[in-house]
């Protein structure tokens, strides 16, 4: 089963993130580590870091008129901050790998089986 | 004393639900074979005393009291709907009076234990159930703690039950051929619910803590119905002995491995307690691997407590633990064992004998191997490795801070 693991991060780590360019101390230090081991298992289809939600641009159309937003497309907490798909059994496992990221611990991970479309394959 | 009266009734149904909810439900699951039914019967009672003891009074016998009103709901053969739209003067009518025939309840726990370990049961639900029909936890609870969705939790529950119904499993204690494999599988259930708790100690908000108190409590009323069953004291032991040191193992936060413990946080009596335990259940001459994963405990406490090298008792019965039961858990706690006996090489040497398929994303293994090489100082790269995985295979914020500072110490060193 494909899942997709959408990382949530709560404002402090979105400032770790931003203030550590370098890519050094503990936030670093943990997303390094929770990554390498999730491509180590070899489970990981795809999956990217993003930019932090202030680069964020937000396009709706209302009423046919063009309405383009700075930032996300909700000003919540916890904003995306990445995501993987993996390959796993089943859910359970998705759930244990979600357990282990470190935007549980201070954020939020949510799981989702990807859909699959008749045409893919 | 109108609020007095309510107030009194309501604690007597809060109190009644924490302390008979599982002989209850016993009781009335084997009269009538039905574990769902019973609990619908039962949340029934238990919602229906929440009305009338805060405006009647709390009856002489509350546990009688509830029993036949949950007995009066499963004759009606109505499964109690979520939504209670009786009114009041029905729900008098319905109300079971102090005049009738007040049934002894006997306790039927242990039969229940031993339905929801029952072979026939779905492994990954034994727990579970046993949690929610002994213990009376929501599904909700009981899924958070074993990090599971509740919707599914919720299902392997009632497919367990509906099996309970369809299979007609005994609510009986098995013939003492089959006893001891039987009580097994109880222990496991029960060792399993606190192994939850403990891997979620990390989280500091109450409402989300572990399982470690429910486990040690079922672990009690199995003492209290098996009084002379060795392996139930030396699981009652063990656990006893991890939670005496609990507080310990927190310190503003921060993860405090047992070496560095202050052993003043440790609650002494509970230790003591896991002691006289463990003494009774040696008594017994009835060996089993509870018993020795409680002599290890009970070593960890002495050596730590008195400053008495037992580091060579402590390995030996890592050896007969793993014998006994050779689970990737024992194995690695076998070559911790050994290099603290024989040096890191030792330890790395019997890490290095354990099938990779086991250890990949065995998060003990992988930090004990980064320390043990980092003792040995001779491999950098390898070192750092087995750190990154540990630290990313780690759900506990405090263990990854812990082994984040581990890690960047040899850095520092070298």
């Amino acid at each position: 089963m494909q899942y997709m693991l959408m990382f949530f991060e709560n404002e402090a780590e979105i400032a770790a993130q931003r203030d550590h360019v370098e890519r050094t101390g503990p936030y670093w230090d943990a997303w390094n580590a929770y990554v390498g081991a999730l491509y180590g298992s070899g489970i990981v289809l795809k999956g990217d870091p993003l930019m932090p939600p202030a680069t964020a641009t937000t396009v709706r159309l209302e009423g046919g008129k063009r309405m383009v937003q700075d930032g996300p497309v909700a000003a919540t907490k916890e904003q995306l901050g990445g995501y993987v798909v993996i390959d796993v059994p089943d859910l359970d496992a998705a759930l244990s790998w979600a357990a282990r990221c470190p935007a549980a611990s201070h954020g939020a991970v949510e799981v989702r089986p990807v859909l699959h479309l008749p045409t893919q394959r | 004393m109108d609020g007095s009266l309510h107030e009194q009734g309501q604690r007597a149904a809060e109190n009644a639900a924490r302390t008979s909810y599982g002989r209850l439900l016993a009781y009335l699951a084997r009269q009538w074979r039905d574990v769902a039914a019973a609990e619908d019967a039962l949340a029934e009672a238990f919602s229906r005393a929440l009305d009338i003891w805060p405006v009647q009074g709390v009856p002489a016998n509350p546990d009688a009291w509830l029993m036949v009103a949950a007995r009066n709901r499963l004759r009606d053969g109505v499964r109690a709907s979520k939504t209670r739209e009786k009114t009041m003067s029905s729900l008098l009518v319905l109300a079971p009076t102090e005049s009738e025939e007040t049934p002894a309840i006997a306790d039927k726990r242990l039969e229940l234990m031993f339905v929801c370990g029952h072979p026939a049961i779905d492994p990954a639900a034994r727990t579970p159930l046993m949690l929610q029909t002994v213990l009376g936890l929501t599904a909700e609870r009981i899924a958070s703690s074993f990090l599971v969705s509740p919707d599914a939790m919720a299902r392997r529950l009632s497919r367990a039950k509906a099996r309970i119904k369809d299979t007609g499993i005994a609510f009986e204690v098995p013939e003492e051929n089959e006893l001891e494999e039987r009580m097994g599988d109880v222990l496991e259930a029960i060792y399993a619910a606190y192994g939850q708790g403990w891997d979620s100690t990390g989280s500091d908000d109450r409402t989300r803590k572990g399982l470690t108190e429910e486990a040690i409590w079922l672990a009690r009323v199995l003492v209290e119905l098996r009084p002379a069953d060795a392996e139930a004291l030396g699981l009652l032991a063990l656990m006893l002995f991890c939670e005496s040191r609990s507080a310990a193992r927190r310190v503003d936060g921060r993860y405090v491995p047992l070496a560095d413990q202050d052993t003043a946080l440790w609650t002494l009596s509970m230790a003591r307690e896991a002691e006289d335990r463990l003494r009774v259940a040696g008594g017994l001459k009835q060996p089993g691997r509870f018993q020795l994963e409680a002599a290890i405990q009970s070593a960890l406490v002495q050596s730590r407590l008195t400053g008495a090298d037992l580091r060579l008792p402590i390995w030996t019965l890592h050896g007969l633990l793993a014998q006994k039961a050779p689970t990737i858990g024992n194995l690695v706690g076998l070559a911790a064992a050994a290099a603290d006996v024989h040096g890191p090489e030792a330890g790395l040497r019997e890490l290095a004998q354990l099938p990779e398929v086991l250890t990949m994303e065995y998060q003990p293994f992988w930090a004990l191997k980064a320390q043990l090489l980092q003792q040995l100082g001779a491999d950098p790269q390898g070192t750092a490795t087995a750190f990154s995985r540990a630290i990313g295979l780690t759900e506990d914020g405090a263990v990854r801070a812990y082994l984040i500072g581990k890690s960047t110490q040899q850095t520092g060193s070298l």
